[in-house]
């Protein structure tokens, strides 16, 4: 077993546990701390079915910016939507059989790294060209662009340029899924790709990447116009009550 | 009216996003609340030693205590898509007030303090020590938001800049840096009973004042009784509706609804202010404290129904929290909702045909309707969402024949501040609440062009003394501005001795 293929094996089990772990621990930091008033952005719905079809159309279509602004929405839901098929498609490097759904997403997968690319320079241009966004940028808003932005582009050039032993890829993605390690090829460009992802899945819960987590906390958008019915009253708060 | 000290801005009829520029509000603040002001409400008189150290903590505590401060702080990505929807940047052009950079003064420090990134690599991610110079943009800024919550529309996580304003005069008032206009009125609310200072007395002269008033104009004996036990329905309204123009015009529109209703009710000395600045200053208790007047006041008085008159922020806590701060109402009658909005009230009866209109009698008027932000984005009423908008409206077409809505970018839950809610209403921000108003005067503007509209009727007190002060820096007569309940009390058709 090579240096590397330890090094890599190692740091993918870290950046997982960076991910899983601090995900749970925000997570649950989240869920434990009360929400004592209720402030939904009204008109809001008046029961939880209302609410999952309001978070849905959130997190699925991005409907408030999509009211907020057409070309920020273009770019953040196409690169979104990319991410997710991208994903997907990866899917098959760490499955055997390859599941059918993934396998029927497959085409799709590679057209979708070029638009995740569209989608991510259409932002980033927004950051430069826009003077109000531009304002507010700060350095790990462009660097979290070009980490994402590289690790598109490695995969990419690994898929069209320099092509890498893939099954050996995949027995060794395999190999720390079952614990049964296998030797990592040493091409440059998938060490790269691979080492911006561990990245990208550590610096996941101490960044701005919380938003994913943090939307389905957001009081104003997951909370029924209840008030009237309902009290809410949190602990602390009926501490006063006494 | 005193001499003007900043550019009115030109009303433009296709309007754009400003241009950015820096610092054009750094200048404007509110007077700090004094000593004794501030020790009526239990925080420190100046900003107190090792403020830095107590100011971090507190903020600790708030981000424990409110899940919206504790997710909003960590959400926000810098999209931009709230940008360009806060009425204060599009009328001023300072960045910060941009919901997002007026979120980053305070997501910087909880940064630099709360998070890995901020406390190991402060520089990459923006993060920054709460400096004097820091801490003074907060008072500045955090001044110039009024929590009406249009960013919160548009945002992708609905990060809320209210909640962040919020904590942040929370935090301030715990070091000694309140803020006077607001401090000022809730001390005035424990020691009267009512914003405006106006003692039981004085309340019970006004309204006798009222009575004779509209005996004089209409022949018919409408009552506007004050702590009269047994009453079914305590009304609790905006003191401003006691005596300010256009502001008792709806006070005397409810007493006609009642009379013709024939609803028993009363208003309350203990209770005679709607209106909770315990919210625009991000404090429970202060909050709690002073709606308990309320409940205690229902008590006292045997009141079947709480029935709310026309004010933005007011309903809000009314519609929001009440149940939350001094329920359970279980003392009420549960036909009813609690509390009811005067609206609602009106609405109902004239679905029920239990009132008569001469809508020829607002002939005079062309009217439009301009939706308060805290009762567009964080209320509701009747039974279905939106309610908050078709009910006024419905109202106006019922006791009117002109109607025109304004652009429809500019209403319903996208309606813009008026420029003076959250606790900016203080003459030493006029540049700002002018400036403020700018967005709401331009699409009013187009329909005055277009329709004739010489009324813009709205149910907040603040949205009126706002609209009353600021209107004729445009040009526009002050007395455009009225209450829904005005048109219902011109039209409604009372019998002598109902």
């Amino acid at each position: 077993m090579s240096a590397l293929t330890i090094s890599f094996a190692l740091l993918f089990y870290g950046a997982t546990a960076l991910l899983i772990g601090g995900l749970a621990y925000r997570i649950l930091l989240y869920a434990r701390t009360p929400a004592p008033l209720r402030i939904p952005t009204t008109p809001a719905p008046l029961g939880t079915p209302g609410v999952a079809w309001r978070m849905t159309r959130e997190v699925v279509f991005f409907e408030s910016l999509f009211k907020s602004n057409k070309w920020t929405w273009v770019f953040g839901w196409m690169f979104h939507l990319a991410l997710l098929l991208v994903l997907l498609r990866h899917l098959r490097y760490f499955t055997e059989p390859v599941w059918a759904v993934v396998v029927l997403l497959q085409p799709l997968g590679l057209y979708a790294a070029f638009a995740m690319l569209a989608g991510l320079g259409g932002l980033w241009v927004r950051r430069f060209a826009v003077a109000r966004v531009r304002y507010v940028s700060s350095p790990s808003d462009h660097l979290m662009l070009a980490l994402l932005v590289l690790i598109a582009a490695t995969g990419l050039a690994m898929k069209y340029v320099v092509h890498t032993d893939i099954v050996a890829v995949k027995a060794f993605m395999l190999g720390l899924v079952y614990v049964d390690w296998q030797p990592l090829p040493a091409d440059p460009l998938l060490l790269a790709h691979l080492a911006l992802v561990a990245l990208l899945m550590a610096v996941f819960p101490v960044s701005k990447l919380l938003h994913a987590p943090g939307v389905f906390f957001s009081p104003t958008r997951n909370q029924v116009d209840d008030a009237r019915e309902r009290r809410h009253v949190a602990a602390w708060a009926a501490a006063l009550e006494k | 009216m005193a001499a003007t000290t900043f550019e009115v801005p030109p009303l433009r009829e296709y309007p754009v996003i400003p241009i950015l520029q820096e610092d054009a509000m750094a200048k404007s603040r509110p007077y700090v609340a004094s000593a004794p002001i501030q020790h009526a409400l239990g925080f420190p008189g100046e900003l107190v030693d090792g403020w830095h150290d107590k100011a971090i903590a507190r903020m600790g505590e708030l981000t424990a205590k409110y899940r919206s401060l504790k997710v909003y702080l960590d959400a926000c990505v810098h999209c931009g898509a709230c940008s360009d929807k806060c009425h204060y940047f599009l009328g001023t052009g300072d960045p910060k007030n941009m919901p997002v950079a007026r979120q980053d003064l305070m997501r910087k420090v909880y940064r630099r303090h709360f998070t890995f990134a901020g406390k190991y690599f402060p520089a990459l991610v923006g993060a920054e020590d709460l400096t004097r110079e820091v801490l003074d943009d907060w008072y500045v800024y955090f001044n110039q938001c009024s929590e009406c919550r249009r960013c919160s529309v548009f945002c992708p996580y609905g990060i809320d800049t209210a909640e962040i304003t919020m904590a942040a005069r929370e935090i301030m008032d715990s070091i000694g840096m309140g803020q006077k206009y607001s401090n000022e009125i809730i001390g005035k609310v424990h020691r009267i009973g009512n914003n405006l200072g106006l003692p039981g007395p004085a309340l019970e002269d006004t309204l006798a004042g009222l009575e004779e008033d509209v005996k004089d104009d209409t022949g018919a004996d409408v009552r506007f009784p004050l702590d009269d036990k047994g009453a079914e329905v305590l009304l609790v309204t905006p003191s401003a509706d006691f005596f300010a123009e256009p502001h008792v015009d709806s006070l005397i529109g409810y007493a006609k609804v009642f009379h013709a209703a024939g609803i028993r009710w009363t208003m309350s000395s203990h209770a005679s202010e709607a209106g909770n600045f315990g919210m625009f200053i991000g404090n429970y208790e202060q909050m709690r404290a002073i709606a308990m007047r309320v409940r205690e006041a229902a008590l006292e008085l045997g009141a079947k129904r709480i029935v709310v008159g026309e004010c933005g922020h007011a309903w809000r806590v009314a519609y929001s929290f009440w149940n939350t701060l001094i329920g359970p109402f279980d003392f009420l009658d549960s036909r009813y909702p609690v509390p009811q909005h005067i609206c609602e009230v009106t609405h109902d009866l004239i679905q029920r045909g239990a009132l008569a209109f001469d809508r020829e009698a607002n002939d005079h008027r062309v009217i439009t309707f301009h939706d308060s932000c805290n009762v567009a984005r964080a209320s509701r009423m009747g039974r279905i969402p939106g309610g908050q908008f078709t009910i006024p409206r419905a109202i106006i077409r019922a006791v009117a024949n002109h109607f025109h809505d304004m652009a429809p970018e500019t209403i319903r839950e996208q309606t813009f501040c008026c420029g003076g809610g959250g606790g900016l209403l203080t003459d030493e921000l006029i540049d700002l609440r002018v400036k403020g108003a700018l967005p709401r005067v331009e699409a009013l503007k187009a329909v005055v062009d277009e329709h004739g509209v010489n009324f813009m009727a709205t149910i907040c007190a603040i949205c009126k003394a706002q609209f009353s002060k600021v209107l004729p820096y445009y040009g526009f007569d002050m007395s455009m501005v009225g209450g829904v309940h005005q048109l219902v009390s011109t039209a409604i058709r009372l019998s002598p001795h109902g």
